[in-house]
């Protein structure tokens, strides 16, 4: 059977996270690069074979809706079995760049909804929070504890050709993976036992304890153990897997809104065989505006009446808070590096990926110009929906963006394609470089922390660059190693 | 724990057990089959009668064949108590509530579901149907046990047992119904094979090994109801199960209207002569009993469930 020649293997014009452009390894990936090239075709499939399988049996799932069929379906959690790896010492400095920027953005976030300096002080055009479809109105003067909104952020970091590392995005609402993080890890440890021997990839399995105190530091009652509970939308919800994982994993409930009442004292009370049992802590992962009936969509189903009200009366917290998702914004992500500077006094460390903001007039005449070299997202979607990758687009997909630029300018940014590094993924028995980005995860409260890593996804068709699980990416393990100074 | 944890987990258990009951009743048929002479073959309608599924079963299908039956039992997706709609529910009510109940767990009602579906055409085939039969019992067996090996026996257990006991003691019921009556034709011929007819009523319960040791008579109508009505020692009686039910059920707080029907119920059977009742008072008397077992279900419902939307 044929082995892998890396030589052959060919890196295109962009950067791989395994080997260099000759061909030859890099220096924190020699042993994985070594322990491939000895097994043959046959080898790599039945190892991707038997993650496949435990994954299949262990239920690892993602919900998918499928329009044929108006169902959602259960679908088994695509994995490819060969490691992303990252030197500690790039991490570290990674690391710090992203409590740089979620500490940044939790000021921000503050700022907005009490006195709104950084518009006083120019920094953000008064339009922008104006026109913000995530700006809540309800939470102005809220005062979070730590005044921390967004307590679990999950930034979206890629690499370009010449290998710098960019923030592609940040999800400050309800950002979900880590559970497949935490997943990636356990069945990669079954495929490459040997691996481990040689490395040892930094654990990522301490986040739901560092998750779980995060979320107990915000308890308003002063208690041993607070009454803490996640709340999913239901198993429909594409992330559902996730919700009742992490339950699990912190050992407290997974409830659903008609699980939860709001009494006249305004505190939060779910529904048990031995009666009420009030809650302190709310991780919610159903979006602010189906929180709660009364305060936003009147029609919600999978809220809770009366929850905004509990939550402002101090009785019980809401992680993230409601509102956090003014962040999300992208023309507000364009504006992080200064929002960096105006609160910390520091230099981003972290560079964002260049960005036209569409609003202004001269950044969409030169969009709407290089419509086939730009990317064009709306403001205010995820899971990859509604974007425009313009280097793979149709001539009357270009004119159908031109036209919706043109109309609702505010709701656009662009971005140049880039280069997005590749991984070695295993196509049909062979190895072949596929896309890649990461998403680390970074808790919030009275301390921060980030994982080490995080959830790398990968665009397993050849040459895509889309990575979500929606649009059909799939997923790698991701390992900081400590690297001995050469 | 939370109202809607438990009715998951009762819900559970309900299609877990049916699954299993469905599977053991199915095997039993088949194995009648293969021990009656030639042109004699037991009827496989009863089945479908016992799964209550009779009107849906004669829209899609011209005849009660053997063929037809068992496919309709085992992978029919529209029949919502084939072994096939069972696991797959059991397995959405699983999922559901994946966060409380144990790994391991999960993953075998997980795998449980795909085996199921996956090796289907070999149930259907008759060389293959009885290791397939074999296998749905054997993993609901394991589940059971792991269950008990590896969950807190707290609350969230006993919603998992009255389940399991409530579908069980029902499918008892039901299956003593179906087998009492009308099983052979009534044919003086045929008098040689009736011990035959009640010999696999036994094991469709699985109950002919513990029938032979505890009642030590022949396989006779009369001895074999009163130890499936009333065995205390038999897991498939259906006073047993009305006894774990009631254990149960005071494990709980607010217990009181469940109880009250199940006491009613269980005195009824233990003073009924069971053994000298005809076909037709043995049918009403077994249709009680459901009732009884569904306004239990009914109080456990108004008692710790999420009420209706």
């Amino acid at each position: 059977m044929k082995h892998i020649d890396w030589k052959t293997y060919d890196t295109g014009k962009v950067w791989d996270e395994l080997v260099d452009p000759q061909g030859r390894p890099r220096p924190h990936g020699e042993q994985l690069a070594k322990l491939l090239a000895g097994m043959d075709a046959d080898d790599l499939a039945s190892r991707q074979a038997a993650a496949d399988l435990a994954l299949k049996e262990m239920g690892i799932t993602f919900t998918v809706y499928s329009d044929e069929t108006q169902d959602a379906i259960d679908r088994t959690w695509p994995f490819d079995i060969v490691p992303r790896i990252i030197a500690k010492a790039e991490w570290d400095r990674i690391e710090e760049g992203l409590k740089q920027r979620v500490m940044a953005l939790n000021r921000f976030i503050n700022d907005l909804y009490h006195d709104q300096d950084v518009i006083r002080a120019g920094i953000i055009p008064k339009e922008i929070l104006a026109s913000s479809s995530n700006f809540r109105p309800q939470c102005i003067g809220m005062s979070p504890r730590f005044g921390i909104w967004a307590h679990i952020c999950g930034s979206d970091l890629v690499r370009d050709r010449d290998g710098t590392v960019y923030v592609l995005e940040d999800n400050l609402r309800v950002p979900s993976g880590v559970s497949y993080m935490l997943e990636n890890r356990l069945v990669t440890k079954r495929v490459f036992p040997e691996l481990f021997e040689d490395y040892a990839p930094l654990p990522v399995d301490d986040y739901p304890s560092q998750l779980y105190d995060t979320l107990a530091a915000l308890s308003p009652r002063d208690i041993e153990y607070p009454e803490m509970v996640v709340l999913t939308p239901g198993i429909y919800n594409s992330a559902y897997f996730e919700h009742s994982y992490l339950a699990q994993q912190m050992g407290c409930e997974l409830v659903e809104g008609r699980d939860l009442y709001v009494d006249s004292d305004d505190c939060v009370y779910m529904r048990t065989v031995g009666g009420p049992a009030r809650v302190d802590v709310i991780y919610r992962r159903v979006d602010d505006l189906f929180l709660d009936p009364e305060a936003f969509h009147s029609d919600s189903m999978l809220g809770v009446p009366g929850l905004l009200r509990a939550w402002k009366a101090g009785k019980v917290a809401l992680a993230n808070a409601p509102g956090a998702g003014v962040a999300d914004d992208k023309v507000v992500y364009s504006y992080v590096p200064d929002i960096i500077e105006f609160y910390l006094g520091e230099k981003p460390i972290l560079p964002n990926v260049p960005t036209w903001r569409c609003m202004e007039p001269e950044a969409l005449a030169d969009t709407l110009a290089n419509l086939e070299n730009r990317v064009v997202k709306p403001a205010n979607e995820s899971g990859g929906y509604g974007m425009l990758v313009g280097s793979a687009s149709t001539k009357a997909e270009r004119e159908e963006f031109a036209r919706r630029l043109k109309a609702d300018p505010r709701n656009y940014i662009a971005q140049p394609v880039l280069g997005l590094s590749t991984v070695p993924t295993i196509v049909e028995k062979q190895m072949e470089p596929r896309h890649v980005d990461l998403r680390p995860f970074i808790l919030s409260a009275e301390q921060q922390q980030v994982t080490m890593g995080g959830l790398t996804r990968v665009a397993l068709r050849k040459g895509s660059l889309v990575v979500n699980s929606s649009q059909g990416g799939g997923s790698k393990d991701t390992w900081i190693v400590p690297v001995d100074k050469e | 724990m939370l109202s809607r944890v438990a009715e998951n987990i009762y819900w559970l258990a309900r299609y877990l057990e049916r699954a299993e009951n469905t599977a053991r009743l199915l095997a039993a048929n088949a194995a009648l089959h293969l021990d009656l002479p030639r042109g004699i073959t037991p009827a496989w309608e009863p089945l479908v009668a016992m799964a209550g599924a009779r009107e849906l079963f004669e829209r899609q299908h011209p005849d009660y064949s053997e063929k037809e039956v068992v496919r309709f039992m085992i992978g029919c997706e529209k029949n919502p108590s084939s072994i096939l709609s069972s696991l797959r529910a059991a397995r959405e009510n699983a999922r559901t509530i994946r966060d409380y109940l144990p790994r391991e767990a999960w993953e075998l009602i997980n795998k449980h579901h795909l085996d199921a579906g996956e090796q289907l055409n070999e149930g259907l085939s008759q060389r293959g149907r009885h290791d397939y039969l074999k296998r749905i019992i054997h993993n609901s067996q394991t589940l059971n046990g792991m269950l008990a090996g590896t969950m807190n026996h707290d609350q969230g257990y006993h919603f998992l047992l009255l389940g399991r006991n409530i579908e069980r003691a029902d499918m008892t019921s039901r299956i003593i119904d179906v087998r009492t009556d009308g099983l052979l034709p009534l044919d003086s011929e045929l008098r040689p094979f009736e011990t035959i007819q009640w010999v696999s009523l036994l094991k469709s319960l699985s109950a002919y090994q513990m029938y032979r040791r505890s009642m030590q008579a022949r396989v006779r109508r009369g001895d074999v109801l009163i130890f499936l009505f009333q065995s205390q020692d038999f897991p498939r009686s259906i006073r047993h199960n009305l006894c774990n039910i009631e254990r149960s059920l005071k494990t709980l707080p607010n217990h009181e209207p469940a109880v009250r029907i199940l006491y009613q119920i269980k005195t009824q059977i233990l003073s009924t002569q069971v053994e000298k009742m005809k076909c037709a008072p043995l049918h009403d008397f077994i249709d009680q009993v459901q009732i009884a077992l569904d306004q239990v279900h009914g109080e456990i419902s108004s008692a710790w469930f999420l009420p209706a939307e």
